[in-house]
């Protein structure tokens, strides 16, 4: 996005030492701080976190499966390990990570505020996250939860496990997101500089207001759809259980009546991403820019529309299942708008190999698989056969993995200089992001055959059938691989905030009030002088772009750089 | 740009990531709404429940809800409905300045909302007598010994609703869910009303120590906006549970 200054003058800031940073340097100068921009930072710390936790237990799953017989943990730890991968992984990490961290910090930013419209709810709602963690985590130090993330009925109100005080944490982080996204519907609807029209905000701020009113709207049902299984397991209230009186396939409804717009709520942001980094190393304006937002919304909408998909085996009407089955195909179109999209937007551009690039071009090939296969298990017929199994897990790992992940590291990579001011070593993030990219194939291809096969989900041996062995161990070495991959950036990042070289307000070269308006590391105030917006978003221009920026100058000579 | 609080003369406190007032509250209101739009989904989860439970074993439910007492219910309605009169008048005299007919009559809704409570509290313990606590004591038809449901039924019904003789006495298990939903929705309703009674004190505490943090009708405004629904909500939860097909 290009803007101009009030007076005039060029959009080039003084270098100025102060930042958002340096402000004040106390432990509780960021415990208790209301800048958008620390929440964001303490968000990432918190996300991190949880995501290795998640990433230990799913080590220790692949590790199991390298044989037929398993061969570390009996069947009830198992169960525990795989319900803490998902519930870490979908509750504490992939829902947050990009609204909360990203989101956060470049929301006002993005729209030239100088905060986010509820500064104090938006610390609330990062102490709220950690509280439903911290209860996540002694529910398991507690002996653990064995129903999956899913917490279907009657199995979670019969387990004699720590469920109901999972539940109750999850419920916390639940209000957490719900109070974020009274936040980000809030600041962009009534924060937004003055001539920032609804159709000058980049791409990536309708991905987060579409994702805003999923949370809104899903999240709660979720909530009370979990508090009314903590009642029954608690008081005996039976509402779900059929020897209460209740039905277990209404527990489905209710919990897919989020749980399906919760990957949208995952990708969606992921979206917004996408679109910033592929018009930015494109040097092109987004192609198509109005498609590309109501599409947003369109998933946004559609996504509520769906989640019968999830139970074309739990005793819905075939009728029923044909109205969700056609539901899904047509929200594979939105999806698919925003794909043909990117890739125009590419054509005749001149294009830059940089990180975050190779990262957005990963996504896109990895959410292109992830979207085709999810039309095999939109299909009744062949969800009857693939419902189950390891293709089911492996489609979702390309989704939210290949998808939310990849678009996650993407972001990081592209706003690193503007977060902390300084640059990493470009030779190792490019390096990492083709070694993500390498394994995490490696790990979840062979999943599509295995299960194609018949491996069911959620068993921790196969005896059965041996000859599977060969899939599972290319799936664990491949799993290895991803874990360098992840480990990397965790490594070479950490030791660019401290000793990376400093960046210049706008290292890309990038459109956008963030890049051009702000210091890198921003102010408190986000901004030195008031802003205000006079041109579209990405307005870039592919022929007059002859100059070398900093980022690249490192690694030019790398993989045929550009002279 | 300053980085904190900046107050325009002796209007209300402008924080520093507004520019203006009017973009403030409209932001609070904007805010208020959304969340409104959340606790909207949350209860509307547990009518969906209701409803399709409702459908499925309506014999059931429908003897079950006769233990309901529909006086005390009504009250409650009334009760309620003043109290949103009640802040309706206190934002309108907050907007007015009125700082004193403003403090009566969120007075007035505070005492409502005790009111309620105590109602409420009654009519459960009274549920409790009946053994109609829906955990393991419960017991349903140990009111009815001498069957006056069943005669009610037989003498009420139009012929074609006559169904066979044990579904009319209705099944304890149904029963003890049409409780287990009423206990928690109208228990979720109550602690919505006990937020509201926190968050009325809250703003007349803050009114009458003059704290700076109330300096215009905007907080008043959005605490009625929350007991509003508050409100609403009863408003369906009665005649769902008290009143349908009386």
């Amino acid at each position: 996005m290009s803007a101009t200054l009030i007076d005039n003058a060029t959009a080039e800031q003084p270098r100025n030492d102060r930042n958002y940073l340096n402000a004040d340097h106390t432990l509780k100068s960021w415990l208790l701080t209301v800048d958008h921009k620390r929440i964001g930072i303490l968000y990432l710390i918190a996300v991190t976190i949880f995501f290795f936790i998640g990433a230990v237990a799913a080590a220790m799953i692949r590790y199991e499966l390298t044989s037929p017989h398993g061969i570390l943990l009996s069947s009830e730890v198992y169960n525990k390990t795989f319900s803490a991968h998902g519930i870490y992984m979908v509750f504490q990490f992939l829902v947050v990570a990009i609204p909360a961290v990203l989101g956060n910090f470049l929301i006002p930013l993005m729209i030239g505020a100088r905060d986010m419209a509820f500064p104090r709810l938006n610390l609330l709602s990062w102490y709220m996250f950690m509280t439903g963690g911290l209860l996540i985590t002694l529910s398991f130090i507690l002996g653990g939860v064995d129903a999956g993330w899913t917490f279907y009925v009657p199995l979670s109100t019969l387990s004699e496990t720590q469920i109901s005080l999972c539940l109750v944490g999850i419920f916390i982080t639940g209000f957490s997101s719900i109070f974020t996204a009274v936040n980000f519907i809030a600041t962009i609807h009534k924060m937004r500089a003055p001539g920032m029209t609804w159709y000058r905000l980049p791409l990536y701020i309708w991905s987060h207001y579409s994702t805003a009113i999923v949370i809104l709207l899903g999240t709660p049902v979720v909530a009370i759809t979990l508090f009314l299984v903590v009642v029954e397991r608690g008081f005996g209230f039976g509402i779900f259980s059929p020897e209460l009186g209740g039905d277990p396939v209404l527990f489905q409804h209710l919990f897919w009546f989020y749980s399906h717009p919760a990957v949208y709520i995952m990708i969606l942001p992921a979206f917004g991403v996408i679109s910033e980094i592929i018009t930015c190393f494109s040097r092109r304006p987004i192609f198509g820019y109005r498609f590309i937002a109501y599409s947003s919304v369109a998933i946004a909408f559609l996504g509520f529309l769906v989640w019968g998909h999830h139970m074309f085996l739990s005793s819905q009407s075939v009728l029923q299942g044909l109205i969700f089955s056609i539901i899904t195909w047509i929200l594979a179109v939105p999806s698919a708008i925003k794909v043909f999209n990117w890739t125009t937007t590419m054509y005749k551009g001149s294009i830059h190999f940089s990180t975050p690039m190779l990262y957005a071009l990963g996504f896109m090939g990895l959410f292109l698989i992830g979207g085709l296969t999810g039309l095999h298990l939109a299909s009744i017929d062949t969800d009857v056969h693939l419902t189950g199994t390891y293709f089911i897990v492996a489609h979702f790992h390309y989704v939210m993995v290949g998808g939310t992940i990849m678009g996650y590291l993407g972001g990081i990579h592209f706003w690193f200089p503007k977060m902390f001011g300084r640059t990493y070593s470009e030779m190792w993030g490019r390096i990492s992001a083709m070694i993500v990219f390498v394994g995490f194939n490696l790990t979840f291809f062979p999943q599509f055959i295995v299960g194609y096969l018949g491996m069911p989900r959620r068993y921790h041996y196969y005896y059965f059938a041996p000859e599977w062995q060969f899939y599972h161990i290319l799936s664990t070495a491949g799993s290895t691989v991803l874990g360098i991959g992840f480990l990397l950036p965790g490594i070479y990042l950490t030791y660019a905030i401290f000793k990376g070289k400093k960046a210049g307000p706008n290292p890309w070269g990038a459109k956008g009030l963030e890049w051009e308006q702000a210091g890198s590391p921003p102010i408190t105030e986000n901004f030195e002088k008031p802003v205000l917006v006079l041109e579209d978003p990405y307005n870039y221009n592919p022929e007059e772009d002859s100059k070398m920026y900093e980022h690249e100058v490192e690694s030019a000579d790398m993989l045929g750089g550009r002279k | 740009m300053s980085g904190h609080a900046h107050a325009q003369g002796d209007g209300p406190e402008v924080y520093f990531q507004y520019e203006d007032i009017d973009q403030q509250q409209e932001s609070y209101v904007v805010g208020m709404w959304a969340f409104l739009m959340t606790e909207v989904m949350f209860f509307g989860a547990l009518f969906l429940i209701y409803t399709l439970y409702r459908w499925k074993f309506h014999d059931t439910f429908f003897l079950a809800h006769e233990q309901l007492n529909w006086k005390m219910g009504g009250l409650n309605t009334a009760v309620l409905l003043f109290s949103s009169v009640m802040v309706a008048f206190a934002v309108h005299f907050a907007q007015k300045g009125k700082k004193t007919a403003q403090l009566i009559c969120l007075g007035m809704t505070l005492m409502c909302a005790f009111g309620f409570l105590v109602i409420k509290s009654f009519e459960y313990g009274a549920k409790g007598d009946h053994k109609l606590y829906p955990n393991y004591t419960f017991e349903y038809g140990a009111h009815d010994k001498d069957h006056k449901v069943e005669s009610w039924w037989d003498d009420n019904l139009p012929a074609f609703m006559h169904i066979e003789k044990k579904e009319q006495h209705g099944d304890p298990k149904n029963a003890k869910l049409f409780y287990s939903i009423y206990f928690t929705m109208t228990g979720l309703h109550g602690l919505h009303v006990v937020i509201g009674i926190i968050a009325i004190t809250s703003l007349m505490v803050l009114i009458i120590i003059k704290s700076p943090l109330i300096t215009d009708y905007v907080p008043t405004e959005l605490v009625g906006l929350y007991w509003h629904f508050v409100d609403l909500v009863w408003i369906f939860l009665y005649p769902l549970f008290y009143l349908i097909p009386r």
